[in-house]
C-alpha cells in the first residue's frame, strides 16, 4: 500500500525543507521526497493548500491508563492525539498503578501497540511510588520503552534525592523532566497568586514556587552534569533562568503548553474550573515572556499536558476541583495563532512540535528523512472552526477553549504509513 | 425606584442607588425591630433557606430573624462541607433544595465563588451570607448603615480596617461598597495579610497602625483567626496585639469622635482590648443590631420589593 501526498508545503525542519514537494510513502516508510513524484497503484492524496509535517509529537499528556479510564484510555487518548495531529505521544507515570516498574511501562507499551492508533513512549517515575523517596529501576524502565523519567504532579521535593537521581540516570541518557514547583511555597494555592487571586478570595500560588524549583533542578542539572527539561514552564523567571543555563551550557530544555502561552489568569474569572490548572494561568508579562522564549529559542518544545478530568471533578467549587484540561486537539490551532501574531515561524511551529521533542525523548521521528517510519500530519492552516467540547475525541470534555472560534487543524494524519485521521 | 438584582452574591455587582436603596430600605424596616410584635406580613407565604457550610451563629441568627420578622417561612439547613468530597456534590444539594421551590437560598460556604456556583445552577434567589475569602455582602451593608447612623454621612469619610485582610470576605465587601459611597478606606496588617494587588481595588495600604488610625473617622478591627493563621503568618499573638491590636492609647490618634467597629466575634485582648470594645466609641452591637434590618431589606428586595410599599 503506497501514498502519494501531492503538491503540498513540505516542512522538515531536520533536513532543511521548506518546499511545494511531494512526498511518496511505501510499506509503511518515507520512500521519496521530491518534485513530480509518480507511483503506480499508490493512492493519491493532493495536498495543494495543506502542510505536509512531520506526524506532530506531544511529549507531555495523561493517558489514565491503567486506573482512571473513566477519564481516559490508550484509546481514546490516541484518538484524541491523531485528531489534532499528533502521531506520537510521551505518557506520564501518574497512573494507578503508577508507571514506576517495568510491568507497568509494558503494559502501556503492548496495549498501545495493539489498540492504540499513535504511537506511546512512556515516562517512568523518578521515585517510586511518585513518593520523591527512593529511586526507580531506571535501568529496567529504560530497557522495558520509557524515554524519560519524570514524578510530574508530585515534584521531587527533597534536593538529595533529585541529585542522586540526576546521578543515576546520566548513564542511560534518559532525561529527568522536572515539574518545578515548590510544593512548600504552593501550600493550600489554588490559582495564581496576585491581584486575581485578591480580588477572588482565592488562595494563590506564587511565581517563586516555580522559579525557585526550576533554579534547583537547573543548578542540579548543571552540577552532574545530566539531562533536565523543564515541563510547562509557566513564568517569565522560569524562562530566564532556563535562558541562562542554556547560555552556560547547561543541559537543559524546557517546553511550553499552549493554555500558557494562550491564556492569563484572568481566565479564572468566574469560578471558571477549566481555568484551574498546575502551573496555574499566569499573568500577561508571563505570557509575554514565554512567547519570547518561544521565539528565541529558550523554550525547545510545545506540549500540551493533556490532563483528562471527568466532568464530576471539574463541576464542582473551584478550590476542590482537580488540576488540569485536554489538550490535544486545541495545541495545533493555538500554536499556528503564534505564527500569525509573528511569534515565530511556520518552520519553527512545526519544529517545537516534532524534531525537538524527538530529540530531547531521543525517539527516532520527528523527521521525514527517507527510510524513517512514515508518520506524516497535513495542516490545512487556514480552516476555521468552533471548539465544541462535546466532540472532542477524548473522553475527558475539560477544555477552556470551549466556542472559541479558531484556525487550524489536522487535516489527514498518518501513523506508519495507514491514514488513522481524516476531518 | 425599584431593586433589578436577582440574587445579593457581593457588593462589587452593587451600585452606590442600590446601595442607597438597600440602607434606606434597611432605616425604614429597622422600626419593626422595636415594635411590641415584631413581626409584619411582608413575606408571607415566602420560603427562604438558610444553606451553611460553615460554622455562624451570629449571620445565621440574623438572617434566620429577618426572615422571620418580614413573615417568610425559614429554614435552616447546616451540611459539612466535607459531604462535598465523600458525599453529595454541591449541586446535587442545591437542585434537591430547588425541586423543594424556595424563593432564597442564603448561603455560607467556605469556598470562594460557592453562591456564583449556585446561582448558575438553580432557579431562586442566591444571597451570599459569606464565601470564603471573598464577599460578605450583607456585614459591608450593615457597616455603612451603622456609619451612616452614627456620623450623619458616607461621603469623605476615612475608614481604617486592620488585620488579616488576605482572608478577609469583610474587607472586600466593604472596600468594594465603601469606596462606591464616596469613602477612603485604610487597609493595615502584617506583611503576611496584605493580599497582592489591593491597592489596585482602591485600598491605602498602611503597615504602621498609628498611621492607619491617625485622623481615621473609623476605626474597623477584623478578627484574627488563630486556628488559620497560627501556622506561619504570626510569630505569637501577643506581638501581633502589640502591633496591630487597638488599644485606648492607639485609638486616641483618631478624631476625636471615631466610631470602632469589628464584625465579631471578638479576640478580646488580642486585635481589640475590652476597654475598647466596651467604651463609648464602640458601635459593635449596633453593628449587630443593624445587621437584622440590613437582612430584612435584602430579602425584602431580592423577593421583589419595592422601595414605595415598604
Amino acid at each position: 500500500m503506497s501514498i502519494l501526498i501531492k503538491g503540498g508545503r513540505v516542512i522538515d525542519p531536520a533536513n532543511g525543507i521548506d518546499d511545494t514537494l511531494d512526498l511518496l510513502i511505501q510499506e509503511g516508510c518515507i520512500a521519496q521526497v521530491g518534485k513530480n513524484l509518480n507511483a503506480a497503484g499508490a493512492e493519491v492524496i493532493d495536498a495543494a493548500g495543506l502542510l505536509v509535517t512531520p506526524g506532530l509529537i506531544d511529549m507531555h499528556v495523561h493517558l489514565r491508563d491503567p486506573g482512571q479510564e473513566y477519564k481516559e484510555d490508550i484509546v481514546s487518548g490516541t484518538k484524541a492525539a491523531v485528531a489534532g495531529g499528533f502521531t506520537s505521544v510521551a505518557c506520564m507515570p501518574n497512573t494507578n498503578p503508577i508507571n514506576d516498574n517495568k510491568a507497568v511501562t509494558r503494559y502501556i507499551v503492548e496495549k498501545a501497540k495493539a489498540e492504540g492508533v499513535a504511537n506511546v513512549f512512556p515516562i517512568g517515575s523518578i521515585t517510586k511510588g511518585l513518593k520523591g523517596e527512593t529511586l526507580s529501576e531506571m535501568g529496567d524502565l529504560k530497557d522495558a520503552g520509557c524515554v524519560a523519567l519524570s514524578d510530574d504532579g508530585r515534584p521531587v521535593s527533597d534536593g538529595e534525592i533529585m541529585r542522586r537521581a540526576f546521578e543515576y540516570a546520566k548513564p542511560f541518557n534518559l532525561p529527568l523532566i522536572s515539574h518545578a514547583e515548590d510544593l512548600s511555597l504552593i501550600g493550600e494555592g489554588v490559582m495564581n497568586d496576585g491581584f486575581v487571586a485578591t480580588e477572588l478570595g482565592l488562595k494563590g500560588v506564587p511565581w517563586v514556587a516555580e522559579d525557585a524549583a526550576t533554579a534547583r533542578d537547573v543548578m542540579l542539572a548543571e552540577f552532574t552534569g545530566a539531562r533536565l527539561h523543564v515541563a510547562h514552564v509557566s513564568t517569565k523567571g522560569s524562562v530566564e533562568i532556563v535562558r541562562a543555563a542554556k547560555k552556560r551550557g547547561v543541559k537543559v530544555t524546557c517546553e511550553a503548553t499552549p493554555h500558557h502561552f494562550t491564556l492569563t489568569e484572568e481566565a479564572v474569572r468566574g469560578y471558571d474550573t477549566n481555568a484551574k490548572m498546575n502551573p496555574p494561568l499566569r499573568t500577561a508579562e508571563d505570557v509575554a515572556a514565554l512567547r519570547q522564549g518561544l521565539a528565541d529559542g529558550t523554550v525547545d518544545a510545545i506540549a500540551t499536558d493533556h490532563a483528562p478530568h471527568h466532568l464530576d471533578e471539574k463541576n464542582v467549587e473551584f478550590n476542590v476541583a482537580l488540576n488540569g484540561i485536554v489538550g490535544l486537539e486545541t495545541a495545533l490551532p493555538l500554536s499556528l495563532a503564534l505564527v500569525r501574531d509573528g511569534v515565530f515561524s511556520l518552520v519553527d511551529m512545526v519544529t517545537k512540535l516534532t524534531v525537538a521533542p524527538a530529540r530531547i525523548l531521543g525517539i527516532p521521528r520527528g523527521t521525514l528523512s527517507v527510510g524513517v517510519v512514515a508518520d506524516v500530519t497535513l495542516i490545512d492552516p487556514e480552516l476555521k472552526w468552533t471548539v465544541e467540547a462535546a466532540k472532542l475525541h477524548s473522553k475527558s470534555k475539560n477544555t477552556p477553549f470551549n466556542g472559541w472560534n479558531i484556525q487550524g487543524a489536522a487535516v489527514r494524519t498518518i501513523v506508519g504509513g495507514k491514514v488513522v485521521y481524516q476531518r | 425606584m425599584s431593586f433589578r438584582h436577582k440574587h445579593i452574591l457581593g457588593t462589587e455587582q452593587l451600585s452606590r442607588e442600590d446601595i442607597e436603596l438597600i440602607l434606606d430600605t434597611a432605616e425604614s424596616l429597622r422600626e419593626i425591630n422595636s415594635r411590641e410584635i415584631k413581626k409584619v406580613p411582608t413575606l408571607r407565604g415566602k420560603t427562604i433557606v438558610n444553606l451553611f457550610y460553615e460554622a455562624s451563629t451570629r449571620t445565621r441568627t440574623s438572617f434566620e430573624i429577618a426572615g422571620k420578622r418580614l413573615s417568610a417561612d425559614t429554614i435552616n439547613m447546616t451540611a459539612s462541607t466535607s459531604s462535598v468530597t465523600k458525599g453529595e456534590t454541591l449541586e446535587d444539594t442545591a437542585k434537591n433544595i430547588q425541586a423543594m421551590k424556595p424563593d432564597i437560598i442564603v448561603m455560607r460556604h467556605s469556598a470562594s465563588g460557592a453562591p456564583h456556583y449556585l446561582a448558575q445552577r438553580v432557579d431562586c434567589s442566591i444571597i451570599n451570607a459569606g464565601d470564603g475569602a471573598h464577599e460578605h455582602p450583607s456585614q459591608a451593608l450593615l457597616d455603612l448603615l451603622t456609619i451612616r447612623q452614627r456620623k450623619g454621612r458616607l461621603e469623605g469619610l476615612t475608614v481604617a480596617i486592620v488585620g488579616d485582610i488576605t482572608h478577609s470576605r469583610v474587607a472586600r465587601s466593604d472596600l468594594y461598597a465603601m469606596t462606591k459611597m464616596g469613602m477612603k478606606v485604610r487597609f493595615c496588617g502584617p506583611g503576611t495579610m496584605v493580599p497582592p494587588g489591593i491597592e489596585r481595588l482602591g485600598a491605602e495600604v498602611f503597615t504602621d497602625m498609628d498611621d492607619a488610625v491617625r485622623d481615621a473617622d473609623v476605626v474597623m478591627m477584623l478578627r484574627i483567626q488563630l486556628e488559620r493563621q497560627g501556622k506561619t503568618l504570626l510569630p505569637t499573638l501577643r506581638e501581633y496585639a502589640r502591633l496591630y491590636g487597638l488599644n485606648p492609647a492607639r485609638l486616641a490618634l483618631a478624631k476625636s469622635d471615631v466610631i470602632v467597629m469589628h464584625p465579631g466575634p471578638l479576640n478580646r485582648g488580642v486585635e481589640i482590648s475590652s476597654y475598647v470594645a466596651n467604651g463609648s466609641r464602640s458601635v459593635i452591637l449596633n453593628q449587630v443590631e443593624n445587621g437584622v434590618a440590613v437582612r430584612m431589606a435584602l430579602l425584602y428586595l431580592v423577593a421583589g420589593g419595592d422601595h414605595s410599599e415598604a
